[in-house]
This record gives structure tokens, sequence and C-alpha cells, in this order.
């Protein structure tokens, strides 16, 4: 049974943080899509629920060839599939977003939500990490920007403290020879994934390494950046035999648990797999990137 | 706790209800208006029985509070009737043999009316993952599917 609690609908951002800064014992709804799961189970029994929604700032796609891309918080995941701009300039978010839950449930759930939700399965945290991705949050008081990485830091835990917002993901401008892939590993296509693995390439001129970033799902209790995996690539030519060592690597460096779906051992010999395949398409599509 | 005003329209009609904020959009739809077509199944997000559409879009109702629909539309099983005419999803499903207990098939006319509204020359692959939210214990997706294909392919008009 959901809790009885006290409604607050701000109507504008500022609004928003003010009534946050207020309210002690206060949750806030966005989609309700992760929220009034755990809330109908009785794990979350806020006072005050503190619905941003319809907050229309924090809802926007912008695009600069320059900046980059910015995603307001409340942007729903459907809203990230369907535009044009994203599947142009970064098509492993709308294949990413295709797969995420269902089309009812990617149609009133945002971005926004599933980031500060910090399931470590979810499926945004490890793509735009790839991606080189800042996350701004922010309170009634000031804004923080920082690496989407070091925002995750626990199973379902932030950096984010009471009366903090999530308002903003921003992705880098995507660089020359650039590739990033990801897939998750499940057998119903709108599960969250058993495991996942994503991977983006940067090449020099010469062909060599110039960065790589490899983050694994469901591997520990956060978004998990293998770095050693990472260092053993970096300056170096790649080929199928450094991605396969990369995975042997990956695989021991990741901290999966075992749970219902699959073993430990199932999940770090997945997760070396997919390491190592997603590597091999992230590095061929930074070699034909223009 | 107090209790709200929520305003809104269902199937063309204006609504005002009293609920608690806690209320679903399930429970609104069903316990308040009496409109039982929309159906409980597993309340878990998982099933797609309670599928209706807010603004043409598919939600779950089981996973959406009813007061963050102020001022929205929301279109129940119930609404795709016409002036007691269905609706050519509804025709393709009887034509189709497209459910056998048909407790899913609210939902599944929901998200098939939601996305053939948008879609211009589906694939079979894209007609399935539309669908891909919605269960059916009975595994009549063959027919589902030959249902949405014909009304896509312009077989079924409006009347
Ligand atoms: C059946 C099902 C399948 C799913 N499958 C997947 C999947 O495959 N992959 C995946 O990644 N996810 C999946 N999800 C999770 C879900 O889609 C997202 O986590 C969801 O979209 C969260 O967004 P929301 O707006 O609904 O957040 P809410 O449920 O409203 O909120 C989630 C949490 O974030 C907080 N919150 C929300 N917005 C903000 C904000 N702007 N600032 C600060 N805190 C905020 C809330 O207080 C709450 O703690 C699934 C969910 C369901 C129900
Ligand atoms: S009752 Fe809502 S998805 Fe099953
Ligand atoms: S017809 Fe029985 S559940 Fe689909």
């Amino acid at each position: 049974m959901i809790n009885d609690f006290h409604y607050l609908k701000p109507a504008s951002l500022k609004e928003a943080l003010a009534m946050y800064a207020e309210h002690d014992d206060c949750k806030v709804i966005c989609g309700g899509q992760s929220l009034l799961i755990v809330m109908r189970q009785g794990m979350v029994a806020p006072e005050y629920l503190l619905d941003i929604k319809h907050v229309k700032e924090l809802s926007y796609i912008k695009f600069d060839e320059k900046d980059g891309l910015r995603i307001g918080a409340t942007t729903t995941h459907r809203e990230i599939e369907k535009s044009d701009i994203i599947a142009k300039k970064y098509p492993v978010l709308v294949a990413m977003e295709e797969k995420l839950a269902s089309i009812q449930t990617r149609n009133w759930g945002t971005i926004g939500g599933n980031l500060a939700h910090a399931d470590p399965a979810g499926d945004p945290g490890p793509v735009l990490i790839a991606l080189n991705a800042e996350i701004k949050f922010g309170n009634s008081g000031g804004e923080k920007l920082v690496p989407l990485d070091e925002f995750f830091v626990d199973y379902f835990e932030t950096q984010m403290e009471q009366g903090d917002l999530v308002l903003e993901v921003h992705v880098p401008a995507p660089e020359p020879k650039f590739g990033c892939a990801y897939q998750k590993f499940n057998l119903l296509d709108s599960d969250m994934g058993i495991v996942a693995a994503a991977a983006s390439v940067t090449l020099n001129a010469d062909g060599t390494c110039k960065d790589v970033r490899i983050v694994l799902g469901n591997a520990g209790p956060i978004p998990l950046r293998v770095t050693k995996a990472e260092d053993l690539l970096k300056g170096k030519k790649l080929d199928d035999a450094l991605f396969a060592e990369a995975g042997t690597i990956a695989s021991e460096e990741c901290m999966p648990v075992a749970d219902i779906h699959a073993s430990e051992e199932h999940r770090r010999h997945v997760l070396g797999v997919l390491t190592k395949r997603m590597l091999k398409k992230a590095f061929e599509q930074a070699q034909t990137a223009a | 706790m107090e209790k709200q005003v929520l305003r809104f329209k269902v199937n063309g009609d204006e609504y005002e209800v009293f609920i608690h904020p806690k209320t679903l959009l399930v429970e609104v739809i069903r316990d308040h208006l009496g409109l039982t077509g929309t159906k409980r199944g597993c309340e878990t997000v998982s099933c797609g029985a309670c599928t209706v559409n807010i603004n043409g879009a598919s939600v779950k109702s089981c996973s959406v509070l009813a007061v963050q629909c102020e001022g929205l539309e929301v279109t129940t099983v119930e609404g795709l009737e016409k002036d007691g005419k269905l609706s050519p999803i509804q025709r393709s499903f009887l034509d189709h043999g497209s459910f056998q207990c048909g407790f899913c098939t609210p939902g599944m006319l929901m998200s098939a009316t939601a996305f053939i509204s948008e879609a211009k020359n589906p694939t079979k692959d894209q007609i399935k993952e539309s669908i891909e939210g919605n269960i059916c214990r009975c595994t009549g997706y063959n027919s589902i599917v030959r249902a949405i294909e014909a009304v896509t392919a312009g077989k079924y008009k409006e009347e």
C-alpha cells in the first residue's frame, strides 16, 4: 500500500527547489516508474511528495556542434528515442533507449529519474559515461556539475543530498574519430539487463587509440568503469587480440553479485564477452567515422 | 490526509474527481469513473493490461499518479468506439480472432492504437515491438500482430 502523503506541485523550477528546501521528509516524483514500485512495497514512505513531472523548464533536448548535447532532467525516455538530432549525432543513445523497459514506461519515465534512481542495472548510466557525459544537479543554494562516473556512489546512491534535483545531462560533441557501442544481456528485450557493457573508442590520426572507456552495467554497486582494461588499450594500435585481453581483464576487474537471474561466475563470463564485442564495434565505428 | 480535486478529460468528457493524491490512475478510471474496461493485472508495471493513452501516448495506468493527469486527455478502451461504431483496430481484432480470454485485450488495443496513429509502413518487427509492454497469457500474439498489420496496411478505414 502506498502511504498517505502531502502532494506538492510546483509551477516552476524555482518553486520546486524552494519547496524541496522547506520540507524535510520529502521525496521527488517525476515519472514514478521506479518510485511508485518501491512506495507500493512500503520501502519508501515520505510525508511529502514533490511532483516535478510537469516542470517545463527541465524538459528539453538541445544540440550545438561545439557544445554538444544537453538533455533536461524531465525529458522522457521516449523523447530521447524519437529525437532526430540524437539519432544523427549519438545513435547509441537511441539504440539504448529502444531496449529500455517498454514503450509505456519510456513514454512516462524520465532520464533524470533514471539517473537519480541509480540502479546499477540501469541502461543510460553506462552509455552516458562511455560518452563522457556530465550531470548537473543542484538545490536552492546553487548548482554542481560533475562527471557522471563520479555521480554514482553506491547501490541506489548518488552524490546528491536532500534538497538536490537532477537538472541536466551534458554530453560533449563527438570527436572526429569516435565510436560508441552498448549491449545488454537479458532474456526479454524490455527487461533490465542481467549484465551490460558500453565501450567508446577515440582514435588518433595515425589510427592508434587516443582514448577508450569501458563501462559495465549490473557488474557492481555502480555503473562500473574498468580502468585496468582501459589502460591496456590506450596508445596502442588496436586489434582483436587486444579486445579479447581487455575482455578477460574486465571480467576479473568487475564485481558482480549472484542473484536469481545469474551466478557471479556467469555474469563475469558474459561481461568479458560483451566487453570484447563492444570494443570491436566501437573501434570499427571510430575507423569509419568522418 | 487532504483530498484534492483532479480535473481532466477521459474519452472526450470532462471529469472532476475528489481524490487522495496517492490514488493511481487505474483506480480513478475503474473505481471512481466506473470504466472497468481497463484491467488491473500485475500492478507491478509488467503486464500492460492497465494500458491507457495520455494525450495519445500509451502508459501503464498502475504506474501513474492520477493527480499527474491534471489538464490532460486520457483515452481508455471505452473511448475507441465512436457513435456506436468500433474503431478500425477493434474490428480487425474481431476479424482476426485476436483474443481468447480477453483480459489483455483492452491494453493491447490501446498500445496498438497509439502505434497505428504514428506508424508509417511499419515492418513486422516494429509491429511486434509495439506490443512489447503487453503480455498475453493465452499467448495469442500472432493473431494480434496480424490484426495490427491489417490496419497499418490500410485494410480498415474509420467508419
Ligand atoms: C517494468 C519496468 C522495466 C524497466 N526496465 C528498465 C530497463 O530496462 N533499463 C533501465 O534503465 N530502467 C528500467 N526501468 C526503470 C525506469 O524506466 C527508470 O528508472 C525510470 O524511467 C525513472 O524515471 P522516472 O521519471 O519514472 O523516475 P521516478 O520513478 O519518478 O523516480 C525515481 C527516483 O529518482 C528520484 N528522482 C526523479 N527525478 C529526479 C530529479 N530530477 N532529481 C532528483 N531526484 C529525482 C525519485 O525521488 C526516485 O527516488 C524499468 C522500470 C519498470 C517499471
Ligand atoms: S496492472 Fe499495470 S502493468 Fe500490470
Ligand atoms: S487473450 Fe487471454 S491474456 Fe491475452
